[in-house]
C-alpha cells in the first residue's frame, strides 16, 4: 500500500446545515463530505478514494452534534464521536450493544476522531456500528436542499463502500429504538487481536424469550458479505423454536450457509463460514443470558 | 487545476496562542514537523495505525497523521515537547527513564501521550486501564512490560505527591 501525499483540494468548513446543503448540491459530485476523516484521510493517501475537488468538513456543524433520549428512541447526530457512544451513560443504558460494539473498534485515538455518521457512511462491510444499529431497527434521516427522507438503515448499505445517499445528501441523523423490556442483546467480533483490529467477522443479536421459547430475533453480521446483513433465514429458523444448544447449533449452521463471504488479507471465505458458527452460538447464548440475568 | 485554498488557523500549541495559514491538505503532523521544526511526534505508518504520531487535542489522544491541520483551528493542542523540559522532567518522563522503558524510542512520544491524557482522566487507573490506553501505540521493541510499569509507577509518585 503505498502512500501518497494528499492531492491539492478546496476546502469547505461551513458552519450550519444552511450553508453545507447548497455547497454539496452543487459541488458533490466532485467532493466528499468529511467528519472525523479517520477512513478519508487514509483513502486519499492510498488513492483508494481518486483525488478529489473539494472536501466539506462538517465537524463544525454544531446542530449535527447531539444525542437526544426521547423515551423509547434515541437520537443521534452523525458527528457524535465513537467515544461519546462507548461512554455515554444513556447509550449504555438504552442500546448498549451499541455501546458493546463501539468498545473494541479500532483504538482509543481514533475513537476520538471517528464519527458514528462517518462509520455508517464509509460503508465498510466491517463497520462495527451497522450490526448492532441493524438488530435495534435503527433508521437514518437523510437531507438535501429538496428536503429529507428516512431510509431504514438495512436500505442504506448498497455494496462495498457504497451508500444509498445521492451526492447531494447529508446523513443527519441515526435514530434509533432503544432496546424494549424482555430483550437481551449482545455484539461481538472476531480480529486477530483485541481492539485495534478490523473485524473479520461480527455480529449483533437481540433476542426475547417466552418461556423457554424464541418469540422474537434479530441478528445481524459484519465482514461476511459485501455488505452487514441481517440474518433473516437464521432469524426465521429460530423463532418460535425452544432456545436450545441443539436449535442454537443449528441456527449456526443456516447463518454460515446465509452469509456471501470473500476472502482476503484478513481470513478466508472457509475460516469466516467457520468462524461465524462460534460467533453466532456465543452471541446469541449471550443474549439469552443477559435476558435470564434480569 | 484544482484551486486550493489556504486556511488560517489560530490554535494553543504546548500553551501558547499560534496563528498560521495552512494548506487543506496538510496534516497537523506535517506542519509541526516540518514547519514548526516540533520533531518529537514521529511520522510511522502514516495511517493512523501505530500511534506514534499522537498528539493531544483538547485533552483527547489523536493521530496527527490523520488530522486536517485545518482542524486544529480553536482548539488546545499538545506535544511531547510541551511536557517537562530536560532540567525539569514530567512525571512520566522521570519514570520511563527509571522503569528503562525506552529502547529505540520511536513510538515513546505517542505513549506518553497516550498516558498522560489516562493520567489526567484518572490518576490511578489499574493495570488494564494502561493496557487499553496505549492499545493504539504500537512498540516492536520492548514487548510494552516496561512501559507499563512506568505508567503505574507515574500514576503512584502522583498519588504520594497528593
Amino acid at each position: 500500500m503505498a502512500l501518497l501525499k494528499i492531492k491539492p483540494f478546496k476546502y469547505f468548513q461551513p458552519s450550519t446545515l444552511t450553508e453545507l446543503l447548497p455547497l454539496v448540491e452543487k459541488f458533490g459530485t466532485e467532493g466528499k463530505i468529511m467528519a472525523g476523516g479517520t477512513d478519508l484521510v487514509v483513502q486519499l493517501k492510498t488513492r483508494e478514494v481518486p483525488p478529489l475537488k473539494y472536501i466539506f468538513d462538517i465537524e463544525n456543524i454544531k446542530e449535527l452534534h447531539y444525542i437526544r433520549d426521547e423515551g423509547e428512541t434515541l437520537r443521534i447526530g452523525p458527528i457524535v464521536k465513537l467515544r461519546t457512544l462507548k461512554t455515554s451513560s444513556v447509550i449504555r443504558k438504552k442500546t448498549f450493544i451499541l455501546a458493546e460494539a463501539v468498545h473494541y473498534l479500532a483504538t482509543p485515538q481514533i475513537r476520538n476522531m471517528g464519527t458514528i455518521g462517518g462509520n455508517l457512511c464509509n460503508a465498510s462491510p466491517a463497520a462495527d456500528t451497522a450490526p448492532p444499529l441493524m438488530v435495534l431497527g435503527a433508521k437514518l434521516r437523510i437531507s438535501s436542499t429538496k428536503g429529507e427522507r428516512i431510509v431504514p438503515i438495512e436500505n442504506f448499505f448498497a455494496s462495498v463502500k457504497r451508500t444509498a445517499l445521492q451526492s447531494s445528501e447529508l446523513l443527519t441523523e441515526i435514530i434509533v429504538p432503544c432496546q424494549a423490556d424482555g430483550y437481551g442483546g449482545a455484539f461481538m467480533k472476531v480480529g486477530r487481536r483485541v481492539g485495534h483490529d478490523i473485524s473479520l467477522a461480527s455480529g449483533a443479536v437481540m433476542v426475547r424469550l417466552k418461556k423457554d421459547c424464541v418469540e422474537d430475533v434479530r441478528i445481524a453480521l459484519g465482514s461476511v458479505a459485501p455488505t452487514p446483513m441481517r440474518a433473516i433465514e437464521t432469524e426465521a429458523f429460530l423463532k418460535g423454536k425452544e432456545c436450545s444448544q441443539g436449535n442454537i447449533r443449528r441456527a449456526s449452521e443456516i447463518a454460515s450457509t446465509e452469509i456471501r463471504p470473500i476472502s482476503d488479507i484478513r481470513a478466508s471465505a472457509e475460516y469466516r463460514r467457520d468462524v461465524v458458527k462460534s460467533l453466532i452460538e456465543i452471541t446469541i447464548q449471550k443474549a439469552a443470558e443477559r435476558i435470564r440475568g434480569h | 487545476m484544482v484551486k486550493e485554498n489556504l486556511v488560517e488557523i489560530e490554535f494553543t500549541l504546548n500553551g501558547s496562542k499560534i496563528k498560521l495559514k495552512v494548506k487543506p491538505n496538510e496534516t497537523l503532523l506535517d506542519v509541526l514537523r516540518h514547519r514548526l521544526k516540533l520533531t518529537g511526534s514521529k511520522k510511522g505508518c502514516n495511517t493512523g495505525e501505530c500511534g506514534a504520531c499522537t498528539v493531544l487535542m483538547n485533552g483527547k489522544p489523536v493521530n496527527s497523521c490523520l488530522i486536517l491541520a485545518s482542524k486544529a483551528n480553536g482548539k488546545d493542542v499538545l506535544t511531547i515537547e510541551g511536557l517537562g523540559s530536560p532540567g525539569m522532567l514530567h512525571p512520566l518522563q522521570e519514570a520511563f527513564i527509571n522503569s528503562n522503558a525506552v529502547q529505540c524510542g520511536f513510538c515513546i512520544p505517542g505513549i506518553i501521550m497516550s498516558a498522560k491524557a489516562l493520567l489526567d482522566e484518572d490518576p490511578n487507573p489499574t493495570r488494564e486501564d494502561v493496557q487499553e490506553a496505549i492499545s493504539g501505540n504500537l512498540c516492536r521493541c520492548t514487548g510494552y512490560l516496561p512501559i507499563i510499569e512506568a505508567i503505574l509507577e507515574a500514576s503512584r509518585k502522583n498519588s504520594e505527591k497528593r
